[in-house]
This record gives C-alpha cells, structure tokens and sequence, in this order.
C-alpha cells in the first residue's frame, strides 16, 4: 500500500498513471464545456462501433445550475470528473477499479466499499446502461456503467465506464471538509496552492454569469445555430469533391451537438426553461446525438468497412 | 438418487431483485426437471449480493424410458398421408408396424424413448434456464451476447452422489461450469471447491459469506437491537430498509454512530427520512428524549480498527446530509412563519400542466371547490378554503424539493409554524390520502373537504383536456385520484351529489372542445352543454371504478348495475348507491331472494314477449275481480301490501326493508305461476294477468333493476 496522497493533484497523476499502467490510452480533456466526462467523443462516439478502445481522461465538467458563488462545502458549477473507457469491457473490470481506489489510498480492508445498484440513463445522448454507484463507507466516490446504448444505438461490443468524481473523492481522500479548503498542490511546496486559490473567484464569477448575467435570447438563438449547424454537416454528401474520399464531418457535427447541450444547460440555469419545454429541449439534443451516432457508425474508427456495403 | 447443487456467481446483483431472482431460479429449473422426467425429494434456492445458488435433494439418476405407440394411415392409403405421418413421428416406412384394426390393417408407428441421464437433463434444463431467465432488466457485456443482471463469472453446477461429486458438464457462453466459487470480495482469497450444498454453506461461511438471505437479515437485526439496547436506546424497525441491506452485504457487520447534537432538533421524519434514502441507516431512538440521537449502519466487513474508519467516514457523510436538511428547515420555517407567501406566489411558476395552467390557478380552483364541498362533509367553508390555499405550498419549500417523498407532512408543520389552525395544519399532511387502496382514509371535515377538491380538479381537468387513462397508460394517476374519491365518501358516508360537484369543477377548466366521443355524444343526446356531458363521462368512469371497488369488497358488477338505475334516480350518491348494492346483494344472497328473482325474471319474459307479439304495454288495470284462484287473489293482496310498504321505504332510504318487503312477494308469486296459466284462452283473464305481471316488474323495479342481475 502506498502513502496517502498529499494533494488534490497527486490523486489525479496516481489514476493517470494507474490506467496508463493498465493499458489505457491517457488523453486530454476535450476543449468544449461539457455537462460530464462522458460527453466526450473518446466515449460518446467511441462507445459505437466493433473497435476495441481504451482511454482514460479528465474531464472539466460543467452543470451551471450547480454554482454556489464558491461557498457550498461540495457543489460547484465547474469541476472535474475522472473518466475510464474500455471497449469490450474486461472481466476483471471491477478489480481494475478497486485496484485504482488502492493507488489512491483507499484500503479495502479498511474501508466499506459497495456496489450498489444504479442504472444510468442520458436522455440527452439517447444512451443507458447498467451498473453500480460505488459507495465508500456511505460516500459515492464513482460511477460504474456498462453500456448498453448509445445515440440510440446497441453498444456491441459492450463498453465499461468508470466515472470518478475527483473533488468529492479527493475531500474524502485528503480528509477536507470544505472543497475549496483542499490543497491542488504539495502543501509543503515553496507556493501552496488550494482548491479555493485557484477557483473561488471563478466560482463567483460563472454563477453569477449562470445566474442572471448570461443573455437568454443570445442562448436561446445560439441554440438554433448549434442545432441547425450539426444537422447541416451530416447532410453533406460523404464524398468530399475535394479529395474524393469518403469524409464524414461527424466531430464536427458533434461538436455543435455539445455546444447546445451545454447552451440547454444555461438556458436551464437562467429559469427561461419551463417545465414542459425542459423536455422538448431534451429531446432536440438527443435527435443530434442520435444523428451524430448514426453518422459516427459510419466511419472507420465507428468500425464501418467499405466491403461491408 | 443424486444432490444438485448449482450457482451462478456474478458482480453485485441488485438488492431489491435478489428474492425474487433466487425464487424464478429455483422454480425454472425444478420445473424444467420435473417435465423432462426427473423426480426430486426437496430443493430451495438462496441468494447473496454476488451469486444465486438451488439445492436440489434426492433427485432421480434418471428420467424413465418412454413407450409410445401413435395411429397412422390405413396400410394402403394415399402416399402423402403415409409421408406426412413419417415425417410427423420421424421414423421410416420400414420402422412402422402394420396392425389389424376395426377397419382393416393400419400403420403403427412404436416410438421408444429411452430414460436419460440427470446430468444430460440438468445441463439442459440450466442453459435454458440462464438464457432465459426473467431478470425485470438485463444486460450484455464484453463481446459476449449472454445476458444477465450484470456480469456472470461463474457456474457451479455437481450431481452429488454416494460415489461423490461430479461436475455437470455444461458451458453457457464460454462459462464453463465447475465447482468452484470464491468467497467474501475482500475477507476471503482465492477459489473455494465444494463436493455438496452442504459443504458448499460452510466453506462459504469459513470464507465470510452468509448464503441465507434470512440469515443475514437475522444477524443484522439481532445485532443492531443488542447494539442500542447496550446503550439504553431502541432501534426504529424498518422492515423494508432490513430487506435491502440483506441484499447489500455477504457479511453483514452492524456500527452504530452518533447524529451530531446540532441536528437533534430536526424532524424526526427528516432524520429518518435522510438517513433512510441517501444512506441505508437505521435510526435509534432514545426513549428518554424520545428523539433519533443514533443511527446505525451496516457494513460488509470487518476490519482491523473495528470500524471506526468505516463509522468516520459515514458520520461525516451523514453530517453533510444533515447540514442540508438543517439549512432547508431553517431557511423554510422564516419563510413559513412570514405566512408561506413566498411559496404560494412561487405556484404561480410551477406548471401543473400546460393546459391546465399553473399550480396556483390549480390551487385557486381547489380552494373554492373546497369552499363548496365543506358543508357536505361537515367541515367550515373558511377554513377549508384556507386549507386549500397552502396545502400545496410545501412544494416550493427546499426540504420537500430534496425529499419529495416528505411533501404533506412538511406542509403540516410549516402551517403550524405559521400559526394556521390545526385543522389547517392536519389538512396539508391529509389531503394527498388516501394514496392506495389499503391507506388510510382522512376523517377530519377540512381534510376530506380538501383532499376531495384536490381529487375532483384533478379528474375533471384531465377530462376536460381528452387526457382519460386507456388501457394500461394512465399516466396521471387518474384511476387512483377516482378510488380515493370513492373511499373518502364510503368511509366518511357523505351524502353528495357528484355530478354537480363535477359539473362546477369542470366549468373551472378550459371549455372541452367538440370532437371526438364528445362530439358524437352531444349530437346523440342534445340537452347539455359540453361541460355537463364531460362532468357526465366522468361520472360513468366513477362508477366502473366503483364497481373494481365493490369487486373487491365481494359486491358483483351486475348488483351495482342493477342500482344505478337512471341519471335522475341519484346514482352519483356513491354512499346511497353502496348502500342500496350492499341490500341487494344481501337479498340475492337468501333463499326468497333467490327465488324471487326467477319469479321476476319469469313474470317479465312473459311479459315482455306478450308486449312484442300484441305491440302494447300491459301497465296498468289489473283488476282482482277477473282472479279465478285463490293464489291469484293473493298475489293481489301481497302486492298491494308491498307496494304500500316498499314506497315509503326507499324514500326512507331503508332499502333492507324494501329488499324485505320485496321478499314477501315470492311465495305469493311462486304459488300464482303454479296455478294460473297466464297465455288463458279468455282475452279478459290474459290481460288480466298479463298487466298483473306487470305489477310485480313495476313494483321489483322500483327496488332495483333486477333485469340487470344476473342468474
């Protein structure tokens, strides 16, 4: 067993280099605001098709309803989740996961560590899944799916995803009561630096800006954009003139399939969104997953071959 | 005679299927067995977190030979009979045995089926078991195409004989059955061989695993209270919350820690409700204080320190839940004691539905229907008004946002801290009741007037919008808004004309539009506005749903049909109608009644048949001078007295002693059809009689409309 982890940054570089360990390609967050780790494409899209596939990620999330101004010990609008992917997923795949509570300094033998039923659904990328929430002596510290459907499609092979909520994890870790009290670095360096150094100020800023600064109608005209831009980029012929070779603009596409989730998120976050209207909203995103799944299948890396039509 | 010991080890099976996962186990295989021809002593199925496993005792080595012999063609018929036949029993021309028959020679074909082993039939039996099995939600994994609740590792699946043990050989999906499982995920290593059940429960609890759902649920509870009891305090029996940690843990491990004293003076519902949904806690009381000052947990392991990590770190969890629990009560009780108006204006946000406005229109419409209804049920107008008026506010409230399953009881103790009467207060909490046909029924007059009001908006809103329940899909939960309403009035026994209630409550809604079913009723049956004629549609719903009711409650369909009678006799009086059912189904069940109705049913055939062959209606005249039997004069006389005692007795409402009055008819009438012929040749005696008959119909009808009863 290993030393308990001083920071909040020693405890992502120990799962990094933990699932770099296990074979996991280690890449970088995606650059658009997302709602959670999963909405990126290394999961989304690649959850689809035959390829095999293994990734592991952080992922900065945003849920603008969420913000605090920075005060609430546990919610903020901005934080990070730690994401693992693969693709069929492994059968030891919940003793990988323990093994990667152990690199981080949860003993099991110490420790309540449960598995406790919790089905995951998206509405908006049209996907399900079976699995647990992972409780550690009562706390969810992770979410564990295998995926069942994605953009309305059937995930065959079966991906395995692990979700880490990283402050509540580390809090818990590090022994934190208030997240914005955890050190980011090495408390013992020359510049300690905590959680609250480096996002307080943030937090303020973007729930104010969530809140009441963020202008509707730009939103709710961006959402238009977004939604009109993802459907016109899969409309294209999928054999570019250019180069004559079969090219599909599916992350392009997708990318605007995030970007008015993520606009949707605001919009809620603002209260411009009814009750009844909140589902019709849901609804619009899924039909662009569900057009970027479709496309996505389509392509090499969604294991389509040419001999296969 | 073998043993069968199976088990199907997986990752973590959700606690709430795991009973019935272990029952469909045990049922499909023994089943399966049975009908291929074994026979077996005993079996019984079990099930943990990780694994379902059946004991099968005393089962037969083998199914027995089977000699079956079918009929053919006749030797000699055409060549396609015979080749149809081959094909049926699979045999060949040359495997067929000609035999005299009553018509000749006729093909037989003799199909020997030998015995076959248990373990061919088991492994059989347990694939189509696995590969069926009724899991209400289940998954695939990796590249494979099997499904199951969540990933399956392993089989066990051993004949266990004299001779010893021996593994079934069957492989579903690349899972090779053995006899080999593991033990407790953490306090146990490596892989545990068994040769028998009985070897298998104890090596099993040598490696930390309870197989006995029962067990651990036994253990757990026995703990727990000695835990408390050590402390002078009481555990809260929770038997749901016992079930489910059962299914959370192989090796249950009970902690107890304390709730921090900032907390105490919370609701006790919050603590409990807290602890409950978001931690799986018991909640310990201290029967000095009578406040939950504990809660108790229980873990899957035993660890080096005894808990105290484990009992840290949940404390600190709870203590976060808490916090939130305290900061919405507090922040809720200023805005309860500032008169809630910050939550009844925030209705004005919330959307009931988007045709039928928001919840503040909703609340304004149930406050003066509840204004209306009050003095039906006894209640003061102004306070069921003012009941009404909060009774939803609880909904903007920030502890019933986190805990919805807390809305009601919330609301009663914000309006007694907002100073509002206790019959106000009692109404927040009782007017959702009740919620399912065994909850108990508000008898206080401001709750039932409410919670009527709350239902009747409800049912006639969504009628109003064409959004009734069909088949299977009542989204709404309208069917249940009907049965609450029905059982507000049985129980309390209000006397209350529902279709005027309903006809003012649908007038609060949005004018129904002409279309459809309302379309075609209101060009069939002029005389009403689309209002009345939804209040009406609505009514009928009432009484199916009354009829479900009194199904239940051993009252026939046809009884209660046979009391509704027309619009104008008060049918939508539930507490008359049950009331005049409930006599009707006494009498039928007694000998005069019985036999009273086939004295009616016979007078009205005969009646209604003379009326179709001469075209006329035979209701009145009857005259006893043209009696020619004694019994005839009788028949007269007893009529005379039941009419006399029948009228006043249902404008009495006495509807035993109409039903008893009725029943006097019965000899009279038994002993008319046995003299008298009513078809007489002479014209005079058969109208006579015929409008005699018609009597005895106008008067029974009077009661009920026996023409509807049945039998």
């Amino acid at each position: 067993m290993q030393e308990t982890p001083r920071s909040f940054q020693e405890i992502i570089l120990r799962l990094q280099s933990f699932w770099s360990s296990k074979g996991c390609a280690i890449l970088q967050p995606y650059d658009m605001e997302v709602g959670a780790g999963t909405f990126h494409p290394a999961t989304t899209l690649r959850a689809l098709g035959s390829r095999a596939w293994a990734a592991a990620y952080v992922q900065p999330s945003r849920r603008p309803t969420d913000g605090r101004y920075g005060e609430n010990p546990n919610r903020l609008q901005h934080y990070y989740q730690y994401q693992v992917i693969i693709k069929p997923s492994p059968p030891d795949m919940q003793d990988l996961y323990l093994g990667s509570l152990r690199a981080i300094g949860i003993d099991p033998h110490v420790h309540d560590l449960r598995f406790v039923e919790d089905d995951w659904e998206s509405p908006t990328l049209g996907a399900w899944g079976l699995g647990w929430e992972v409780w550690c002596d009562g706390m969810e510290v992770s979410q564990f799916t295998y995926f069942q459907q994605v953009g309305g499609h059937d995930c065959r092979p079966v991906s395995g995803e692990l979700t880490y909520g990283l402050e509540r994890l580390a809090m818990y870790v590090l022994g934190v009561g208030h997240v914005m009290d955890m050190p980011f670095n090495d408390p013992q360096t020359p510049i300690p630096l905590t959680y609250g150094d480096i996002f307080r100020q943030t937090e303020e800023e973007y729930s104010r800006h969530n809140f009441d600064g963020a202008e509707t109608a730009q939103l709710l005209r961006h959402f238009e954009d977004a939604e009109a831009e993802c459907q016109r980029l899969l409309a294209f012929d999928e054999i570019d003139p250019k180069t004559g070779k079969r090219i599909i603009m599916v992350h392009p596409a997708y990318d605007q399939c995030i970007k008015a989730s993520h606009l949707f998120n605001l919009l809620d976050a603002r209260g411009v969104i009814s009750v009844t209207e909140r589902q019709a909203y849901i609804g619009r995103v899924r039909a662009l997953a569900k057009l970027c799944a479709d496309a996505f299948v389509r392509t090499e890396a969604g294991g389509f071959t040419p001999a296969a039509t | 005679m073998a043993d069968l010991l199976i088990e199907l080890f997986s990752e973590e099976i959700p606690a709430r299927m795991q009973a019935k996962a272990a029952d469909d186990l045990g049922k499909l295989i023994a089943d399966g067995l049975v009908e291929a021809g074994l026979t077996y002593a005993s079996a019984a199925a079990f099930a943990t977190p990780r694994r379902l496993a059946l004991s099968v005792e005393g089962l037969t080595a083998e199914s027995r030979a089977v000699r079956e012999e079918r009929k053919g063609p006749a030797v000699g018929a055409p060549e396609a009979a015979l080749a149809g036949f081959l094909r049926s029993t699979g045999l060949t021309r040359e495997q067929l045995v000609a035999r005299d028959d009553k018509k000749g020679q006729v093909w037989f074909a003799v199909i020997e089926k030998p015995g076959r082993k248990a373990e061919e039939i088991v492994a059989e039996v347990l694939e189509t078991t696995v590969r069926s099995f009724p899991w209400p939600k289940s998954m695939r994994w990796g590249a494979g195409s099997l499904r199951w609740v969540r990933p399956l590792h392993s089989i066990i699946c051993i004949l266990t004989t004299e001779a010893g043990a021996q593994v079934v050989p069957v492989s579903i999906d690349g899972i090779v059955a053995g006899n080999v499982t593991r033990g407790h995920r953490f306090m146990s290593a490596g892989d545990i061989t068994v040769t028998s059940f009985e070897d298998y429960e104890a090596k099993l609890k040598r490696a930390k695993v309870f197989l006995r759902a029962e067990d651990r649920s036994a253990a757990i509870w026995h703990d727990a209270t000695t835990l408390a009891f050590a402390q002078g305090l009481e555990l809260v029996e929770d038997k749901g919350l016992l079930a489910e940690v059962s299914g959370l843990v192989e090796w249950p491990v009970v902690l107890m820690g304390a709730i921090g004293p900032q907390f105490l003076d919370l609701p006790p519902e919050v603590l409990q409700t807290s602890m409950r949904e978001h931690q799986k806690f018991f909640s310990v009381r201290n029967p000095r204080t009578g406040r939950f000052e504990r809660f108790v947990t229980v873990v899957n392991i035993e660890t080096p320190d005894n808990g105290a990590t484990i009992i840290a770190g949940n404390g600190k969890v709870l203590t976060a839940r808490l916090s939130d629990a305290k900061f919405f009560w507090e922040k809720d009780l200023r805005v309860a004691k500032a008169g809630m108006e910050e939550w009844t204006r925030g209705l004005e946000a919330v959307t009931f539905h988007n045709k039928l406005g928001s919840q503040a229109d909703r609340v304004a419409r149930i406050a003066a229907l509840a204004r209306e209804i009050a003095p039906m049920v006894g209640a003061d107008p102004d306070l069921a008004e003012q009941a009404a008026r909060v009774a939803k506010a609880d909904l903007r409230s920030a502890m019933v946002g986190e805990f919805p399953e807390l809305q009601g009881l919330m609301g009663r103790y914000y309006a007694s801290a907002a100073g509002m009467p206790a019959e106000v207060a009692a109404a927040c909490e009782e007017h959702y009741a009740p919620l399912g046909p065994s909850d108990e029924v508000p008898s206080a007059p401001v709750s039932v007037a409410v919670a009527l009001a709350d239902k009747i908006d409800t049912l006639t809103g969504f009628w109003a919008i064409d959004e009734k329940p069909t088949g299977s899909k009542d989204p709404f939960a309208l069917r249940r808004a009907a049965l609450g309403v029905i059982r507000l009035v049985l129980t309390n026994g209000i006397r209350c004309r529902l279709l005027n209630i309903m006809d003012c409550a649908v007038r609060r809604h949005p004018e129904p539009e002409v279309r459809g079913d309302l379309g075609n009723l209101m060009s069939i049956l002029p005389g009403g506005d689309p209002q009345w004629f939804i209040a009406r549609d609505c009514l009928d719903f009432f009484q199916d749903r009354l009829k479900v009711f009194l199904k239940d409650q051993g009252i026939r369909h046809d009884v209660i049909d046979a009391c509704l009678g027309d619009n104008e006799a008060g049918n939508d009086d539930l507490t008359l109608l049950v009331k005049r059912a409930e006599a009707l189904a006494a009498f039928l069940k007694s000998d005069d009644g019985e036999n009273l109705l086939q004295g009616f049913k016979r007078a009205n055939n005969i009646l209604t048949q003379a009326e179709a062959k001469d075209g006329v209606e035979y209701s009145y005249g009857a005259d006893v001078k043209f009696a020619e039997y004694p019994e005839e004069v009788a028949l007269f006389t007893a009529l005379d007295t039941a009419e006399a005692a029948i009228r006043p007795a249902m404008a009495a409402e006495d509807f035993g002693a109409a039903m008893s009055a009725m029943a006097g008819l019965r000899a009279p009438t038994d002993a008319f059809f046995t003299v008298a012929q009513v078809n007489s040749d002479k014209q005079v005696i058969r109208r006579n009689r015929l409008n005699l008959l018609s009597r005895i119909r106008t008067i029974c009808l009077s009661v009920a409309d026996l023409t509807k009863v049945e039998g």
